[in-house]
């Protein structure tokens, strides 16, 4: 006799005996809006965390990115099978010069809310995220671009500040077009509470705390890349706890979570309704320094030696032997390894060696080592398997477990002295989405090395391949020499989803319900 | 009574002002308002430019008064976080949280009373050791762990309930019973020491005595009165669970105040803090008032 019953559809599960069965008989008539599953055609997915702001580019957690993936176009669409970059929202593009670029935009496209989309849209969109006033989180997107105009009634040109040959990749992920009009009238807070965009689904309701809601867009325009979506509604909600996730996902009141820890996502394996899929993403996590140490006085992490011996006092492969695991692999470049322009061929690599790194110490001025703060807003075991490493050096460091937001604050502040850092690119396919964050200058960027600067920005904006792939390798080179980062592993994302659901992962970290199906 | 009154009235004006000036002080101990309100990457000039814009050059004092007397009108400004109003962001959460602590202490009540006066009745016999029980198993528990386990069992394996949100009023039983068993063991052995108090004192011998039944004497002569001091606990422990539901609404994944208060101190979201700490404040002392006029009027002997 074995059941599961939830409004409207009944499963296989294990023997549990009469009681439950009547039981679940008399109750699946009371049963509340049990939202999820193919019976009504909801897809339910569930994360930690929310967006502060669902305009894409006001909030820089991967939440969002779904979001955005989902909910808007962008101008060229990239294949993530090939690479390949594909006529989107602009049907056509010419570099006129290694700073200009004209595009043609798609004729018969509509927003969600019926406006008919124009060059003047995707001129209004680049020109206003470039303004202070936007106060945009996701300057390093945006920041290659000077000016946007239209240039006739199909198309815009985009002035680059200096020339940038990723600009295509920017212009196919993290940059996606709003509608003028509507932005213009209802104002960053009335879009981020009913945002439009053009994509395969559409924002029917932003709960605060709870999650969004779309519907597939009807009107989606045809030919599309991103194809027509299969399943009609799509719905995000917030579970903070891991394991109210999972017992949501085993009942039925969500479809579909990731980020499961690896022994779960094992027992998770066991439960017949459902389908787990490890596979690696293109998330590095590292341990990011407070080179200039802002933190604390006479701060021990402005020596580079020290910074070393924390290199050398670390067992990454062990980690993600028996930590991690799922597909992961050891970082020893400061991106990840499979990004245009990233390498390690010629980046000094830093053996586990203990011993080494208490020489190291010694010989910076700490033979008995030192106390230090250690900042992490993701997986808390990873976190501690570090302190663990660099306490048996003798370093004693101490872990501040933040949300994201407060610990970016920190880092960027020079309020902690250690952070360890997880970043995805933004799921851009080119190193200048990792380096041009960490290491150009930027907000982000704790060494502010000129060197290493000068480098990138000649990597950034070569237009010979060979030459730029050159570049990167010189600046990753000292990146790993001066050890302003240690780079650990990629991460795994473990996916859990109902049987029904055919769902593929990328390792780019996006997720495309909108090519997902029932079965 | 007129007396006591207005003079519990003044003791808690006073109380509300000052928690009212350390919510104030609060935002002021996190560091730089006008820094935290321009963004990490904002330079000196904007810096000086939102200082003077929102008054933060201003005497603290002053800048109290202003702050008092916004607030005083459930204005407390804008998230940092989030682009809303405070009071829009409280006020969406505020039910929630007002809700499961309702339900939670009608459950903590429902059984804790009855189970008290059972316990009283049956000193020393095994129901009473079993209640006891009862009760060092609920302040032993933690509660997150209490919620999983009921998660588990009710919603994984029985699939009774649902396991998190708040859609439906079935959203509301575990995690209602969950925080109510928290406040069970207080009012259980509370109620019992009354009865036990109540049901050796005079004037129960003297109707004991008169011959009336004893369920008459239980329920109109000892209950009343053991039962006084039970409403105070009560009205303290709604409080608690106003603010004390943090973990049960993250298990829960209910969106209330406690979770919001978690997760904006998380962030560093000041205004928000600040705004949930005063609210609840507010209702804490509301509530205290109210359980020292209710019983006063109830046992006119507290009433000097």
């Amino acid at each position: 006799m074995p059941i599961r019953i939830d409004a409207g559809r009944v499963r296989v599960g294990t023997m549990r005996g009469m009681g439950a069965l009547l039981a679940g008989l008399l109750l699946a008539g009371l049963a509340g809006p049990a939202l999820a599953a193919k019976a009504n055609d909801t897809l339910v997915y569930a994360s930690d965390s929310e967006p502060e702001n669902l305009s894409p580019y006001h909030n820089s957690v991967r939440e969002g990115v779904i979001l955005a993936r989902n909910v808007w176009d962008t101008l060229i669409h990239r294949d993530p099978k090939t690479g390949e970059h594909q006529p989107q929202l602009a049907t056509a593009w010419t570099w006129v010069d290694p700073v200009t670029l004209d595009l043609t935009i798609r004729e018969g496209v509509t927003f969600h809310n019926g406006d008919p989309l124009t060059p003047e849209d995707v001129a209004f969109t680049f020109n206003y995220v470039l303004t202070p006033e936007a106060k945009i989180v996701t300057k390093g997107n945006v920041d290659w671009m000077k000016a946007t105009e239209v240039t006739g009634p199909h198309s815009v040109r985009i002035h680059l500040k200096a020339p940038f040959p990723a600009a295509l990749e920017y212009l196919s992920g993290p940059t996606p077009i709003f509608p003028a009009a509507y932005f213009k009238k209802v104002g960053l807070d009335g879009f981020s509470k009913a945002p439009v965009g053009t994509g395969p689904y559409r924002i029917v309701a932003v709960e605060s705390g709870k999650g969004v809601r779309m519907v597939r867009n009807d009107k989606y325009w045809p030919g599309s890349p991103l194809g027509r979506p299969k399943i009609g509604k799509l719905e995000f909600r917030v579970i903070p706890d891991g394991d109210s996730r999972m017992a949501e996902l085993m009942t039925g009141g969500v479809d579909w979570i990731w980020r499961v820890p690896t022994d779960q996502a094992e027992q998770l394996k066991n439960d017949p309704t459902l389908t787990v899929l490890s596979a690696e993403t293109m998330r590095v996590g590292f341990l990011q320094f407070d080179v200039q140490g802002r933190a604390m006085e006479n701060s021990p992490i402005k020596d580079a030696r020290v910074r070393r011996a924390i290199f050398h006092a670390i067992d990454r492969k062990a980690m993600v032997d028996n930590l991690v695991r799922g597909g992961a692999r050891v970082m020893n470049a400061a991106c990840f390894i499979d990004q245009f322009g990233c390498t390690d061929a010629g980046v000094p690599a830093y053996a586990y060696d203990p011993a080494k790194a208490r020489a190291l110490l010694k010989e910076a001025g700490y033979p008995n080592g030192f106390e230090i703060d250690l900042a992490a807003y993701r997986e808390r075991d990873y976190a501690e398997a570090v302190i663990g490493y660099l306490r048996a050096v003798g370093i004693r460091a101490k872990l501040n477990y933040l949300r994201y937001a407060a610990f970016r604050d920190a880092l960027r502040g020079g309020k902690t002295s250690i952070g360890f850092q997880t970043w995805g690119s933004f799921s851009i396919n080119d190193v200048s989405a990792f380096t041009g964050i960490y290491f150009r200058g930027g907000e982000e960027d704790l060494a502010r090395d000129p060197a290493v600067i000068a480098t990138l920005q000649a990597g950034d904006t070569g237009s010979d391949p060979a030459a730029r792939k050159a570049k990167y390798a010189e600046a990753l080179a000292r990146i790993a020499g001066e050890a302003y980062v240690v780079p650990m592993f990629s991460y795994p994302s473990n996916y859990a989803f109902s049987r029904d659901l055919a769902f593929t992962a990328q390792a780019d970290e996006v997720p495309r319900f909108y090519a997902a199906s029932w079965k | 009574m007129l007396a006591f009154a207005l003079r519990r009235i003044l003791v808690a004006v006073s109380v509300a002002l000052t928690v009212s000036v350390a919510s104030f002080v609060l935002l002021h101990l996190s560091g730089d308002i006008a820094t935290a309100i321009a963004g990490p990457e904002a330079i000196g000039e904007q810096i000086a430019a939102i200082r003077a814009q929102h008054g933060l050059d201003r005497p603290l004092i002053v800048q109290y008064a202003a702050w008092a007397w916004r607030a005083l009108h459930l204005d407390f400004g804008r998230s940092f976080y989030f682009p809303e109003h405070v009071t829009d962001l409280v006020a969406a959460r505020m039910p929630v949280t007002l809700t499961l602590g309702v339900i939670a202490l009608a459950v903590a009540l429902l059984v804790a009373i009855p189970l008290g006066v059972l316990a009283a009745f049956h000193r020393d016999t095994w129901l009473d050791r079993a209640a006891l029980a009862v009760s060092v198993l609920g302040q032993a528990m933690p509660s997150f762990w209490f919620g999983l386990t009921l998660i588990l069992i009710f919603s994984v394996n029985l699939r009774w309930l649902p396991v998190s949100g708040n859609a439906t009023w079935k959203h509301f039983v575990l995690p209602a019973v969950a925080l109510g068993y928290y406040a069970m063991p207080a009012v259980m052995r509370l109620t019992r020491n009354g009865m036990l108090e109540v049901l050796s004192s005079d004037y129960v011998r003297t109707a004991r005595a008169k011959g009336l039944a004893p369920r008459k004497i239980l329920v109109r002569h000892a209950l009343r009165n053991a039962v006084i001091p039970v409403i105070a606990l009560a009205a303290v422990q709604f409080g608690f669970m106003l603010g004390g539901s943090i973990v049960i609404e993250a298990v829960f994944s209910l969106q209330g105040l406690g979770q919001l208060a978690w997760e904006s101190i998380a962030r560093n979201d000041f205004p928000v803090v600040q705004a949930i700490v005063l609210v609840l404040a507010m209702i804490y002392i509301a509530l205290t008032l109210a359980a020292d006029l209710l019983n006063a009027l109830l046992d006119p002997r507290l009433r000097t």
